[in-house]
């Protein structure tokens, strides 16, 4: 048996390390590295803690997420600049979904901004693209009049995510859980400690994000473990977190989403306002590319087994090359391989797409994600 | 790990017990399937199909990587564990036992003695 992933079992090698990096120890989880990161990939296996945050909850450390904080009178015009979403429709208290593109229309990385204050923001990015987003943004700020601060090592994340999440959170906070609606955010505090609930999410379950200071993390994270002690959650890793994104169809940066992927590619043009006020970086690509509907573009699959297709395998259409798995993992729900795949648009059109594995042929059944709807998740 | 002193093993972490005067099985150890995480595919040769020792004999896939298995002695492949087919997840619950692999007619037994014990095995993955 070969080809074996190469697994740390101490931190060092010049790893970052989150808050809960003896937490997820002392909780026997198998750690990796992840962009620069020593994070949990699993704690009892990945097939298991998928499932319990689709059937109760589940707890994720996301620490490693880059946020920064943007603020001043010209911050919302500032984001508007460098953001494909229409930053003047967030309100305060809200959360909106954002791609920050090249003057090519290839994507530097996806985001998520809060609107903490009338000219505060949140920005919470990859943590493989962090260094890479703020030295973008300080060299795009020219003359707003905005303040620029790097947080990502004063936030620690949690993200509790599944139909059980509720349940869990309410007894413990006094913000009213009720009239936060999806992509929401409070001020408030969980088990007594300071906390930016939002209700987002990464899993296509009903489930918050909750930002604290850095070293709150721990006890916050030991307070939800306790407190859902008879119904979850349970602690899951990264390696859940990735089959849940890609059941609920959601882009992953650097497969779905890479500097040369546009977002209009990849299926995200809803979240690229090329008739916003503002004129933004990449704008008279994306237009084009809106107009004339790109040469190439994401579609997700079922395989019909349990064979997982590779990041790289080479797809065919009519007996030729026609584009390349971008993920591909096992949908725990479908008992299926699923995945996603960057294929020439007339390929994707007339949807005859086959992977050869090994010398065998598999005809691959084009879906429009999700792939697994959770009978939970309010709209 | 008592109930797996008869077994032999390859550095590339695939098992033989040895059954009889010239039988055996195969599987992947414990410790390689703890590595590979949940399995999700196991391919495997056709009854009939010569094993040549060190070459690839099939494939073991987890959600994490797909793994190439070689074979750990020479012979010929007299019985494959159909089961794996639609229940993967028994190499992770039972390596050694119920998530066994083939079972081979050893062209030669002395083959054995170039694979390691169970102690030399565990002090080689330390």
């Amino acid at each position: 048996m070969a080809e074996r992933k190469q697994e740390s079992d101490i931190p060092g090698g010049g790893l970052k390390t989150t808050p809960l990096n003896a937490f997820h120890r002392e909780q026997g989880a198998r750690m990796v590295d992840f962009a620069g990161w020593d994070m949990p990939v699993q704690y009892t296996g990945i097939l298991e803690e998928h499932r319990a945050v689709r059937e109760s909850a589940g707890l994720f450390d996301v620490s490693h997420m880059g946020e920064f904080t943007v603020a001043g009178p010209g911050a919302a015009g500032f984001l508007d600049s460098v953001l494909t979403n229409d930053i003047s429709k967030i309100s305060e208290g809200r959360a909106q979904y954002n791609l920050m593109c090249r003057p090519d229309g290839g994507v530097v990385d996806d985001l998520i901004v809060y609107r903490t204050g009338p000219e505060a923001f949140l920005l919470c990015v990859n943590a493989s693209n962090a260094t890479k987003d703020f030295a973008w943004l300080e060299g795009h700020v020219g003359d707003h009049d905005c303040s620029l601060r790097d947080d990502s090592s004063r936030y620690g994340l949690l993200a509790l995510q599944g139909p059980a999440a509720e349940t869990i959170l309410k007894p413990l906070t006094r913000a009213v859980l009720d009239h936060l609606p999806s992509f929401g955010l409070e001020e408030s505090s969980v088990a007594g400690w300071d906390v930016i609930i939002s209700r987002t999410g990464y899993t296509g379950e009903p489930g918050f994000e909750l930002f604290t200071p850095w070293n709150n993390t721990e006890p916050l994270a030991r307070a939800l473990c306790e407190a859902g002690a008879d119904h979850g959650p349970r602690l899951a890793g990264l390696g859940a977190r990735d089959s849940l994104r890609l059941e609920a169809g959601f882009p992953l940066y650097g497969h779905e989403l890479s500097e040369e992927i546009t977002p209009i590619q990849a299926g995200l043009g809803w979240a690229v306002k090329v008739k916003k006020k503002t004129d933004f970086i990449g704008r008279d690509a994306l237009r084009r590319e809106k107009e004339s509907g790109p040469a190439r573009r994401v579609v997700f699959f079922r395989t019909g087994n349990r064979r997982i297709l590779r990041q790289g395998t080479p797809l065919l259409a009519a007996g030729r090359e026609a584009g390349q798995v971008l993920s591909g993992t096992l949908s725990p729900m479908l008992n299926e391989a699923i995945g996603s795949a960057l294929i020439e648009s007339a390929a994707a059109e007339a949807g005859e797409l086959s992977a050869e594995l090994r010398g065998k042929s598999f005809p691959l059944q084009l879906v429009k994600p999700p792939f697994y709807t959770s009978a939970h998740q309010k709209t | 790990m008592s109930e797996n002193q008869d077994l032999k093993y390859a550095k590339t972490h695939e098992w033989v017990r040895r059954e009889g005067e010239n039988e055996a099985v195969i599987g992947i150890s414990d410790y390689a399937q703890n590595s590979l995480g949940d399995i999700t595919f196991v391919e495997l040769p056709a009854v009939g199909d010569r094993l040549s020792k060190g070459d690839s004999f099939g494939v073991v896939e987890s959600v994490k990587a797909a793994s190439d298995l070689y074979a750990p002695v020479s012979g010929e492949v007299l019985a494959v564990n159909e089961e794996l087919e639609d229940a993967p997840e028994k190499v992770n619950e039972a390596a050694t036992g119920d998530g066994w692999m083939l079972k081979v007619r050893l062209d030669d037994a002395a083959e054995l003695n170039d694979l390691l014990d169970e102690s030399a095995y565990q002090a080689a993955n330390q």
